[in-house]
């Protein structure tokens, strides 16, 4: 029995199975970008290639309601949430991943325990906090609550990178007496500085798309994150859903993430397994 | 000795505060409150008028059929979508370990399904699943593989079948980059000693591969199934607030929010609290995953 037949349909069958997974994985994007270019009745029609591409989904979506103000809403708070929890969680994550104190395995559970939380548990809670604070329907709002989910995630990934640095690095600083703050400043900042963008890429990435407290807490056309936005756009009447429109804000705010993750593959791999795999 | 220890501690607690302040702040005290609130008649409006009424809300909550609806979608959502992910994240993870030319298109085609929003995917898929216009009946009509359109968003069973598949295609990734990570550090011999005995290579998968990367992979699976038990996000965009696909999350946050009914949705959301909880620390005690600090 000749081994060579098999290998060969083995390697088509494989090459097969890869073409099919990446069909799988792309094609709803694709199918976005083809609709996106369409309008009127072309939209109803399963041309792959679009006969008239135009761009006008594009330009309705900008002109007809406030989705540059929306972009605007997801960037500031995503990035002030993101600034706000590396801060806290770097400092934290040298205590937790450096110095051995009573306590710290019960400290690294209740971080592992806040980040398994379900949104929706704190959801009335926080209302209350937001609407007592005078916050509603404001990106401040959205920030403090987006803490819930950066938090404990960058607290944990951070603990995990600092846990895995040499022992020497701190032990020629603490000879030289300097003070714990400027061991985290001038010893571990720059260290740091790819696990800081790992983590604050994917801390960005987890606010950016936030969507529940986003809904829940926010009123106004204006005060909308991109993914409200898109979830509740309606055509004029308030009959026909636009969806070459909503498909047109899908690749807008897809588009860039794409680039962002195929451009930093490694780092967005390596603070992922860093958080999880670690166990 | 005591002293140093005694100096260690103040140090890591100091570094420790501001983020522990935060999130007593963030995530405690709106914790606490969801609990309270479950046990009194507030409304949306006004939070400081309700009154003590004990368990009452838990009560009407095991008696509404459409909660336990909830439960029952979200339980098999869980169930059934992380088994899919589990097995197709573990059979990518193995195409792109099998070091082949080509792989590295595939990591990346893959990342794109998780670098898309939850919402934007919900919606392409929403559109692709259209009943009249979706491109996935009009290929299934087009080979004749149906005779008619289907429903995918509309009828009970195949809704909560669409949700299910659009949640495998943007949780498989997860799977398939944590199973690659564990299978990335075993050490190669064991393929080279198998080979060279000429071992069928699905028995060296069951026999040798899996057991050893079994760790990890329980450890995907626990995070995957605590970020299924809490989905709100697909559903809600998918299929609204139909009690045919609501998940206990849709349930609570309709209640909350539609109905305005603050202590029924807090109930609703303390519930799942602690099934969470419990199923978290099952998880723990049986040791499987051991917390950092411990290791």
């Amino acid at each position: 029995m000749s081994r060579r037949p098999v290998r060969i349909a083995g390697r088509v069958g494989f090459y097969a199975l890869l073409a099919l997974i990446v069909f799988y994985a792309i094609f709803p994007f694709y199918w976005a970008v083809v609709s996106s270019l369409k309008t009127g009745s072309g939209l109803f029609t399963a041309d792959l290639i679009p006969r008239n591409p135009t761009f006008e989904n594009y330009i309705a979506l900008f002109r007809d309601q406030p989705f540059g103000w929306n972009i605007l809403n997801s960037a500031i708070v995503a990035a002030v949430t993101t600034a706000i929890s590396l801060g806290l969680s770097i400092s934290a994550a040298y205590a937790l991943g450096r110095i051995s104190f009573r306590g710290r395995t019960a400290t690294s559970f209740v971080i592992l325990s806040v980040s398994m939380f379900p949104q929706i548990a704190v959801l009335s809670g926080m209302f209350e906090l937001i609407q007592v604070s005078g916050l509603y329907d404001s990106l401040y709002g959205l920030i403090l609550a987006d803490l819930i989910l950066t938090l404990p995630f960058s607290t944990w990934v951070l603990t995990a990178f600092m846990g895995e640095l040499p022992r020497e690095l701190e032990e020629a600083a603490i000879i030289d007496g300097a003070p714990p703050l400027r061991l985290v400043t001038d010893v571990f900042l720059p260290v740091m500085a790819p696990a800081l963008v790992a983590t604050g890429l994917l801390a960005f990435i987890l606010a950016w798309n936030e969507f529940l407290f986003a809904l829940t807490f926010t009123l106004s056309e204006e005060e909308r994150t991109v993914p409200v936005a898109i979830a509740l756009i309606s055509g004029a009447g308030g009959y026909e859903i636009p969806w070459g429109r909503i498909m047109a804000a899908s690749v807008i705010v897809t588009a860039p993430l794409i680039l962002l993750v195929l451009a930093l593959q490694r780092r967005i791999v390596s603070g992922l397994t860093a958080g999880a795999v670690k166990g | 000795m005591t002293t140093l220890h005694t100096r260690r501690a103040v140090i890591a607690w100091s570094f420790l505060a501001p983020m522990l302040i935060a999130l007593a702040l963030v995530a405690g005290w709106p914790l606490l409150r969801t609990i309270l609130l479950s046990f009194t008649d507030a409304g949306l409006g006004d939070f400081s008028d309700s009154n003590w009424i004990g368990i009452g809300n838990y009560r009407d909550l095991i008696h509404d059929a459409n909660w336990w609806r909830a439960v029952a979608n979200t339980v098999g959502f869980t169930v059934i979508s992380v088994t899919i992910e589990t097995v197709l994240g573990l059979i990518i993870a193995l195409t792109l370990d099998a070091h082949l030319p080509g792989r590295g298109v595939v990591r990346a085609a893959v990342l794109i399904p998780w670098a898309i929003p939850t919402v934007v995917s919900a919606k392409m898929w929403g559109w692709m699943l259209n009943d009249l216009y979706g491109v996935v009946n009009a290929v299934l009509l087009g080979l004749g593989l149906i005779s008619k359109p289907w429903a995918w968003l509309a009828d009970p069973v195949l809704s909560l079948v669409s949700v299910i598949a659009v949640d495998v295609w943007k949780g498989t990734p997860f799977m398939a980059l944590l199973s690659l990570a564990a299978l990335q550090v075993l050490p190669r011999e064991i393929y080279e000693a198998a080979r060279v005995d000429g071992v069928n290579p699905i028995r060296v998968f069951l026999e040798v591969t899996l057991p050893l990367i079994r760790p990890a992979l329980l450890v995907a699976v626990v995070f995957r199934s605590l970020d299924a038990l809490r989905v709100f996000d697909i559903i809600y965009v998918l299929t609204g607030d139909n009690p045919a696909t609501a998940s206990m999350s849709v349930y609570a946050r309709q209640q909350l929010i539609d109905f305005q009914q603050v202590g029924m949705g807090s109930a609703a959301a303390t519930f799942l609290f602690l099934i969470i909880a419990l199923f978290a620390t099952i998880v723990v005690t049986a040791g499987r995953i051991r917390v950092a600090g411990a290791r």
